[in-house]
Order: C-alpha cells, then sequence, then structure tokens
C-alpha cells in the first residue's frame, strides 16, 4: 500500500457552472435576455417585476421564474394574472436556486415566444450569489429600510452583480438610510455599478431602469 | 444554508478523481476556500461524515485551507488583506478596490492509497 497525492483543482460548483452554461446556451439560441434578479425577503422582488412587466410589456414579451423555498404560487399567481408565462420552482427548503432548476424552469417557457426572460431568486443575501444560474445580467433589488450597511455585511452579493437597484425611495424621508455610505461600501465592491434608485409603489425611477433595460432587451435580438 | 449540497459536490469531484486514479481508498481530501466563500467548515465535516458511508470516501479526513481576502486599491496602487469588515484603502482611503483573492471554493487535490 503506498498513499499518493492526486492533483484535483476542481471548482466545487463545477457541475453547477456547466448546467449554467447550457442554460445560457440555450437563451441565446433565442436571443433572449435573461435576469437573475436577488435581493433578501421583502426587498420587493416581485413588486418590482410586476412594475417591470407593466412597464415593457406593450414592446416586448416577458417570462418568469419564480424560485420559492415553500410551496406556494403566490408570486407566479401575480404574474400569471399580467397575462405572461409564469412558472413556479419550488427549492424544497434550499435556500437558492441553482442551475439544474432553471434548466427544468426554462424548458416549461415558450422561449422562442419570448423577449425576456426574469428568475426571481429564493430570498436570501448569502446563498444565491455563490450559483450561476445561466443568465446574462445578475440584479440585485436593496431596499431603503434593510439599512446602508448591507454591502458590508454581504460583500459577495454586491461583487457579482451587473445591476443595483435601490427599491423604497419614497420611504427615505422616514428612515435613517445614510446613502453615500452606502454608495461607498458599494463603489469598492463593485466600482462603476450601474445603479437605478426605484419606488415600486410611487413609479419614481422607473422611467431609467426601463430605458436601460429596453436598450439591452434590443442589443440581446440583435446578437 | 447549502452545506449538503456544497458538500455532495466535493464528494462527486473526489469519487471521480479517486476512481480515475484507480484508488482503493481515500484518505484525505483537501479544499481551498477564500475568506469571502460563505461556509461553515464544521457543517460541511458533519455532512461529509453521513454522506461519505459506503464508499471510497468512509473515514477520510477533510481539510480546509483558509485564503485571505486581498484587495487592491485602484487609486495607489497597494494591496491590504481584508480583516472583518469592508474597509477603504488603508494607505490613501480610496475606495476603489479590485479583488485579487478571497472567492477561491475549490478541491485542490485527494490523497489515495493505491493496491501495490
Amino acid at each position: 500500500m503506498s498513499a499518493i497525492r492526486v492533483p484535483v483543482v476542481e471548482k466545487i460548483l463545477s457541475a453547477n457552472d456547466r448546467m449554467a452554461a447550457q442554460n445560457r446556451q440555450k437563451l441565446d439560441q433565442e436571443n433572449l435576455l435573461a435576469i437573475n434578479l436577488m435581493a433578501s425577503p421583502g426587498a420587493g422582488k416581485t413588486s418590482f417585476i410586476l412594475e417591470t412587466i407593466k412597464r415593457v410589456q406593450p414592446f416586448y414579451s416577458v417570462g418568469v421564474i419564480e424560485g420559492d423555498t415553500a410551496p406556494v404560487t403566490i408570486d407566479a399567481d401575480k404574474v400569471s394574472a399580467t397575462g405572461m408565462p409564469a412558472v413556479q420552482i419550488n427549492t424544497g427548503g434550499d435556500c437558492h436556486l441553482e442551475a439544474s432548476m432553471v434548466s427544468d424552469g426554462i424548458d416549461q417557457l415558450p422561449l422562442s415566444k419570448m423577449d425576456l426572460l426574469i428568475i426571481e431568486n429564493v430570498g436570501n443575501l448569502i446563498c444565491p450569489a455563490a450559483w450561476d444560474l445561466g443568465t446574462h445580467l445578475n440584479i440585485l433589488v436593496a431596499s431603503i429600510p434593510e439599512g446602508d450597511d448591507k454591502p458590508y455585511k454581504y460583500p459577495n452579493i454586491y461583487r457579482g452583480l451587473q445591476v443595483l437597484i435601490i427599491n423604497k425611495t419614497d420611504l427615505l424621508p422616514y428612515i435613517n438610510f445614510n446613502m453615500d455610505y452606502f454608495r461607498k461600501g458599494v463603489e469598492m465592491l463593485n466600482p462603476g455599478l450601474v445603479t437605478f434608485p426605484v419606488s415600486c409603489r410611487t413609479g419614481e425611477g422607473f422611467e431609467s431602469w426601463i430605458e436601460w433595460l429596453t436598450q439591452s432587451i434590443a442589443a440581446k435580438k440583435k446578437s | 444554508m447549502h452545506e449538503l449540497s456544497v458538500t455532495e459536490n466535493v464528494l462527486e469531484i473526489a469519487l471521480k478523481h479517486a476512481e480515475s486514479s484507480k484508488a482503493i481508498k481515500v484518505l484525505r481530501v483537501n479544499l481551498v476556500i477564500g475568506q469571502l466563500s460563505s461556509i461553515i467548515d464544521d457543517s460541511v465535516q458533519f455532512y461529509w461524515d453521513s454522506i461519505t458511508e459506503g464508499t471510497l470516501c468512509e473515514n477520510s479526513a477533510l481539510t480546509f485551507r483558509r485564503l485571505p481576502a486581498i484587495f487592491q486599491c485602484l487609486n495607489c496602487g497597494s494591496q491590504f488583506t481584508l480583516s472583518e469588515e469592508l474597509t477603504t484603502c488603508p494607505q490613501c482611503k480610496g475606495n476603489k478596490t479590485q479583488m485579487m483573492s478571497g472567492d477561491e471554493f475549490y478541491v485542490d487535490s485527494i490523497e489515495i492509497e493505491k493496491e501495490e
């Protein structure tokens, strides 16, 4: 008998990364822009999706994958009510979506008729950051009531973002939220990150976001 | 937390490499984990002991080499190690930084026994 060291150097989540690459390929074939939408519970992910659908709907077709830890269809029902296709994925208690779950979800959606896919991840600022789903954009919905220290406490999720939404700006007069401190933390982790302060309740800030989004969808369709 | 699915992934990788190396037993699996990769060692160890039962990895040791998070300041170029909380550059107080290391998350190597 002899003990031998075998070099491996393989990413622990490499199986997920491979599946994510397959998802991305499928979406690219349809020239479909896909968003992985992350946030803590209660930040307003579903409200943000609904408001985005309402404003994009006249020009583009949107499909939604709703990830939830519990077998409830509250969010998917709200999306279905807009007339856009929605698929519910129950993670069975898991804290995040994985690429394999998203693969099942996209197989149930009419991809060829869609221009935009929004995947609502499980409400959580830690775990979703580690799993690539095969989307093109990682977007975080931060919200004013969560506090201005979140970039400092959850650095990983901020590092992997392409877009940051700061929701519930209508509550700024009522909450002790230091925007400069918040933005300084974000800047340290992700310099120059594209950021849109919005309020899903008043609609404030949505015009800039929708303009950016529709340009991104159009660019993807031409690719 | 997602330690169980992380541990299952580690086992899958370890077994794949053990089998292709024709191991009769895995003695140790060496992981490299950056400071910013959020997993709890004790929890992974707990799942490891349980899910390796009846596999080539049964009773193998699991080691975690933790790497610090190192940032480089994009203003003055100096590098600094992150302690607890996110900070501006200690040299120039610049807040534009780039992470150089700290998010590593991989199986580095396995130690196996083979028939002579």
